[in-house]
Protein backbone atom coordinates (compact mmCIF):
# COMPACT_ATOMS: atom_id res chain seq x y z
CA UNK A 1 0.00 0.00 0.00
CA UNK A 2 1.20 3.44 -0.77
CA UNK A 3 1.59 5.84 2.30
CA UNK A 4 3.32 9.12 2.57
CA UNK A 5 4.81 8.73 5.91
CA UNK A 6 5.85 5.80 8.11
CA UNK A 7 6.19 5.85 12.00
CA UNK A 8 8.29 3.12 13.98
CA UNK A 9 6.76 1.89 17.22
CA UNK A 10 8.49 -0.97 17.15
CA UNK A 11 9.80 -1.25 21.14
CA UNK A 12 7.38 1.08 22.61
CA UNK A 13 4.43 -0.02 24.74
CA UNK A 14 1.02 1.56 25.74
CA UNK A 15 0.03 4.60 25.63
CA UNK A 16 3.31 5.71 23.34
CA UNK A 17 2.46 4.26 19.88
CA UNK A 18 -0.93 6.30 19.67
CA UNK A 19 0.62 9.09 21.05
CA UNK A 20 3.05 8.78 18.53
CA UNK A 21 1.01 8.39 15.69
CA UNK A 22 -1.22 11.33 17.13
CA UNK A 23 1.53 13.21 16.53
CA UNK A 24 2.80 11.67 13.01
CA UNK A 25 -0.79 12.55 11.95
CA UNK A 26 -0.34 16.36 12.10
CA UNK A 27 2.47 16.39 10.12
CA UNK A 28 0.43 14.91 7.21
CA UNK A 29 -2.19 16.56 5.39
CA UNK A 30 -5.88 15.12 5.15
CA UNK A 31 -6.14 12.15 2.85
CA UNK A 32 -2.77 11.25 3.19
CA UNK A 33 -1.62 7.78 4.51
CA UNK A 34 0.44 7.12 7.84
CA UNK A 35 2.08 3.49 8.17
CA UNK A 36 2.52 2.29 11.22
CA UNK A 37 4.66 -0.32 12.04
CA UNK A 38 4.29 -1.92 16.18
CA UNK A 39 5.66 -4.67 18.36
CA UNK A 40 2.64 -3.92 21.32
CA UNK A 41 0.23 -6.45 20.57
CA UNK A 42 -2.34 -4.03 22.85
CA UNK A 43 -1.57 -1.86 19.64
CA UNK A 44 -4.59 -3.87 17.56
CA UNK A 45 -7.60 -2.92 19.68
CA UNK A 46 -5.68 0.35 20.40
CA UNK A 47 -5.46 1.82 17.13
CA UNK A 48 -9.14 0.63 16.09
CA UNK A 49 -10.35 2.76 18.93
CA UNK A 50 -8.41 5.62 18.02
CA UNK A 51 -9.65 5.38 14.53
CA UNK A 52 -12.87 5.33 16.06
CA UNK A 53 -12.92 8.22 18.12
CA UNK A 54 -10.65 11.15 15.65
CA UNK A 55 -12.58 10.02 12.58
CA UNK A 56 -8.88 9.22 10.95
CA UNK A 57 -9.81 6.48 9.11
CA UNK A 58 -7.82 3.07 9.78
CA UNK A 59 -7.58 1.56 6.33
CA UNK A 60 -5.86 -2.07 7.14
CA UNK A 61 -4.06 -3.50 10.06
CA UNK A 62 -1.81 -6.87 9.55
CA UNK A 63 0.61 -8.86 12.15
CA UNK A 64 3.22 -10.89 10.69
CA UNK A 65 6.07 -12.00 12.81
CA UNK A 66 5.22 -10.73 16.46
CA UNK A 67 4.73 -7.20 14.11
CA UNK A 68 2.09 -4.89 13.78
CA UNK A 69 1.41 -2.89 10.69
CA UNK A 70 -1.65 -0.06 10.41
CA UNK A 71 -2.57 2.32 7.18
CA UNK A 72 -4.54 5.13 8.63
CA UNK A 73 -5.23 7.59 6.46
CA UNK A 74 -5.82 11.29 8.00
CA UNK A 75 -9.22 12.59 8.00
CA UNK B 1 -12.27 14.05 30.92
CA UNK B 2 -11.29 15.01 34.56
CA UNK B 3 -9.09 13.48 36.72
CA UNK B 4 -8.43 13.82 40.54
CA UNK B 5 -4.46 12.41 41.20
CA UNK B 6 -4.23 11.36 44.74
CA UNK B 7 -1.21 8.97 44.62
CA UNK B 8 2.54 9.82 44.82
CA UNK B 9 4.28 7.28 44.23
CA UNK B 10 6.06 5.94 41.04
CA UNK B 11 3.65 3.38 40.20
CA UNK B 12 0.66 5.63 40.93
CA UNK B 13 2.17 8.21 38.68
CA UNK B 14 1.31 6.28 35.72
CA UNK B 15 -2.57 6.03 35.27
CA UNK B 16 -3.45 9.61 35.33
CA UNK B 17 -0.21 10.67 33.59
CA UNK B 18 -1.11 7.63 30.85
CA UNK B 19 -5.03 8.53 30.40
CA UNK B 20 -4.60 12.20 29.97
CA UNK B 21 -2.08 11.96 27.31
CA UNK B 22 -4.00 9.47 26.08
CA UNK B 23 -7.58 11.12 26.41
CA UNK B 24 -6.14 14.21 25.01
CA UNK B 25 -4.90 12.19 21.73
CA UNK B 26 -8.42 11.22 21.49
CA UNK B 27 -9.49 14.60 21.04
CA UNK B 28 -10.89 15.05 24.74
CA UNK B 29 -10.34 18.26 26.50
CA UNK B 30 -8.32 16.99 29.59
CA UNK B 31 -8.07 18.66 32.99
CA UNK B 32 -5.94 17.00 36.07
CA UNK B 33 -6.41 17.89 39.81
CA UNK B 34 -3.47 16.82 42.09
CA UNK B 35 -4.23 16.68 45.45
CA UNK B 36 -2.73 15.48 48.83
CA UNK B 37 -0.02 12.83 47.44
CA UNK B 38 -0.45 13.29 44.11
CA UNK B 39 1.41 16.35 44.21
CA UNK B 40 4.52 14.20 44.43
CA UNK B 41 4.06 14.41 40.50
CA UNK B 42 4.09 18.14 39.84
CA UNK B 43 7.51 18.79 41.67
CA UNK B 44 10.22 19.77 39.11
CA UNK B 45 12.03 17.07 41.02
CA UNK B 46 10.65 13.57 40.05
CA UNK B 47 13.06 10.82 41.80
CA UNK B 48 11.11 12.03 44.79
CA UNK B 49 8.96 9.35 43.43
CA UNK B 50 9.22 5.58 44.77
CA UNK B 51 7.65 2.58 44.57
CA UNK B 52 6.97 0.43 47.68
CA UNK B 53 6.58 -3.52 47.64
CA UNK B 54 6.26 -3.21 51.66
CA UNK B 55 2.70 -4.53 52.29
CA UNK B 56 1.34 -4.65 48.63
CA UNK B 57 0.90 -8.35 48.25
CA UNK B 58 -0.47 -7.48 44.47
CA UNK B 59 2.90 -6.37 43.14
CA UNK B 60 5.32 -9.39 41.49
CA UNK B 61 9.22 -8.53 42.70
CA UNK B 62 11.26 -10.22 39.65
CA UNK B 63 14.61 -9.11 38.51
CA UNK B 64 14.93 -6.85 35.12
CA UNK B 65 18.52 -8.96 33.72
CA UNK B 66 19.50 -11.93 33.94
CA UNK B 67 18.42 -15.26 31.74
CA UNK B 68 14.90 -15.68 31.27
CA UNK B 69 14.44 -18.43 34.78
CA UNK B 70 16.14 -15.90 37.00
CA UNK B 71 13.85 -12.89 35.60
CA UNK B 72 11.08 -15.11 36.27
CA UNK B 73 11.82 -15.73 39.74
CA UNK B 74 9.58 -13.69 42.22
CA UNK B 75 11.29 -12.36 45.11
CA UNK B 76 8.12 -11.66 47.31
CA UNK B 77 9.10 -11.48 51.27
CA UNK B 78 7.51 -11.16 54.32
CA UNK B 79 6.77 -7.64 55.29
CA UNK B 80 8.73 -7.96 58.49
CA UNK B 81 11.99 -8.28 56.28
CA UNK B 82 11.17 -5.59 54.16
CA UNK B 83 10.58 -3.28 56.95
CA UNK B 84 14.37 -3.73 58.47
CA UNK B 85 16.58 -3.70 55.34
CA UNK B 86 17.65 -0.49 55.25
CA UNK B 87 17.50 1.16 51.41
CA UNK B 88 14.72 -1.45 50.33
CA UNK B 89 12.72 0.96 48.55
CA UNK B 90 15.07 2.58 46.80
CA UNK B 91 16.38 -0.82 45.25
CA UNK B 92 12.94 -1.74 44.56
CA UNK B 93 12.71 1.68 42.77
CA UNK B 94 15.73 0.90 40.62
CA UNK B 95 14.49 -2.27 40.06
CA UNK B 96 11.65 -1.03 38.46
CA UNK B 97 12.78 1.74 36.85
CA UNK B 98 14.54 -0.50 34.98
CA UNK B 99 11.43 -3.27 34.37
CA UNK B 100 9.97 0.35 32.83
CA UNK B 101 13.10 1.25 30.26
CA UNK B 102 13.47 -2.46 29.44
CA UNK B 103 9.70 -3.14 28.25
CA UNK B 104 9.37 -0.03 26.41
CA UNK B 105 7.11 1.68 28.58
CA UNK B 106 7.57 5.66 29.00
CA UNK B 107 9.35 7.34 31.94
CA UNK B 108 7.47 9.45 34.00
CA UNK B 109 8.90 12.59 32.98
CA UNK B 110 8.67 11.49 29.29
CA UNK B 111 4.56 10.65 30.23
CA UNK B 112 4.40 14.42 32.07
CA UNK B 113 5.81 16.53 29.33
CA UNK B 114 3.45 14.57 26.81
CA UNK B 115 0.42 15.57 28.48
CA UNK B 116 2.05 19.08 28.65
CA UNK B 117 2.49 19.28 25.05
CA UNK B 118 -1.13 18.19 24.78
CA UNK B 119 -2.32 21.19 26.64
CA UNK B 120 -3.48 18.73 29.38
CA UNK B 121 -4.73 21.58 32.65
CA UNK B 122 -2.99 20.64 35.59
CA UNK B 123 -4.45 22.17 38.67
CA UNK B 124 -2.92 21.94 42.01
CA UNK B 125 -4.86 21.74 45.11
CA UNK B 126 -3.35 24.82 47.36
CA UNK B 127 -4.59 23.83 50.39
CA UNK B 128 -2.90 20.51 50.58
CA UNK B 129 0.24 22.15 48.98
CA UNK B 130 -0.22 24.67 52.08
CA UNK B 131 -0.78 21.78 54.24
CA UNK B 132 2.38 19.89 53.20
CA UNK B 133 4.31 22.89 53.38
CA UNK B 134 5.06 23.31 49.77
CA UNK B 135 6.36 26.42 47.92
CA UNK B 136 5.06 27.11 44.31
CA UNK B 137 8.65 26.94 43.23
CA UNK B 138 8.64 23.17 44.54
CA UNK B 139 5.87 22.77 41.31
CA UNK B 140 6.89 22.46 37.37
CA UNK B 141 5.58 25.65 35.84
CA UNK B 142 2.54 25.96 34.08
CA UNK B 143 0.25 25.18 36.68
CA UNK B 144 -2.56 26.25 38.37
CA UNK B 145 -3.60 26.90 41.84
CA UNK B 146 -6.94 26.04 43.65
CA UNK B 147 -9.69 24.43 45.51
CA UNK B 148 -12.30 21.61 45.03
CA UNK B 149 -14.87 24.41 43.47
CA UNK B 150 -12.42 24.74 40.66
CA UNK B 151 -12.47 20.96 39.86
CA UNK B 152 -16.37 20.86 39.82
CA UNK B 153 -16.14 24.07 37.73
CA UNK B 154 -14.55 21.84 34.95
CA UNK B 155 -15.83 18.73 35.72
CA UNK B 156 -19.14 19.61 36.17
CA UNK B 157 -18.79 19.80 32.32
CA UNK B 158 -16.96 16.44 31.25
CA UNK B 159 -18.53 12.89 30.52
CA UNK B 160 -15.67 11.34 32.35
CA UNK B 161 -14.87 12.06 35.44
CA UNK B 162 -11.99 9.62 37.57
CA UNK B 163 -10.46 9.68 40.89
CA UNK B 164 -7.38 8.16 41.19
Amino acid sequence: MNFDKELDARGLNCPLPILRAKKALGEVTSGQVLKILSTDPGSVKDFAAFAKQTGNELLSTAEAGGEFTFFMKKK
Amino acid sequence: MAIIATKGTLDWAYPPFILASTAAALGYETQIFFTFYGLQLVRKDLSVLKVSPLGNPGMPMKMPFGPKWFKSINWNMPNAIQAIIPGYENVATALMKQTIANTGVASIPELRELCQEAEVKFIACQMTVELFGFEHSDFIDGLEYGGAATFFEFAGETDICLFI
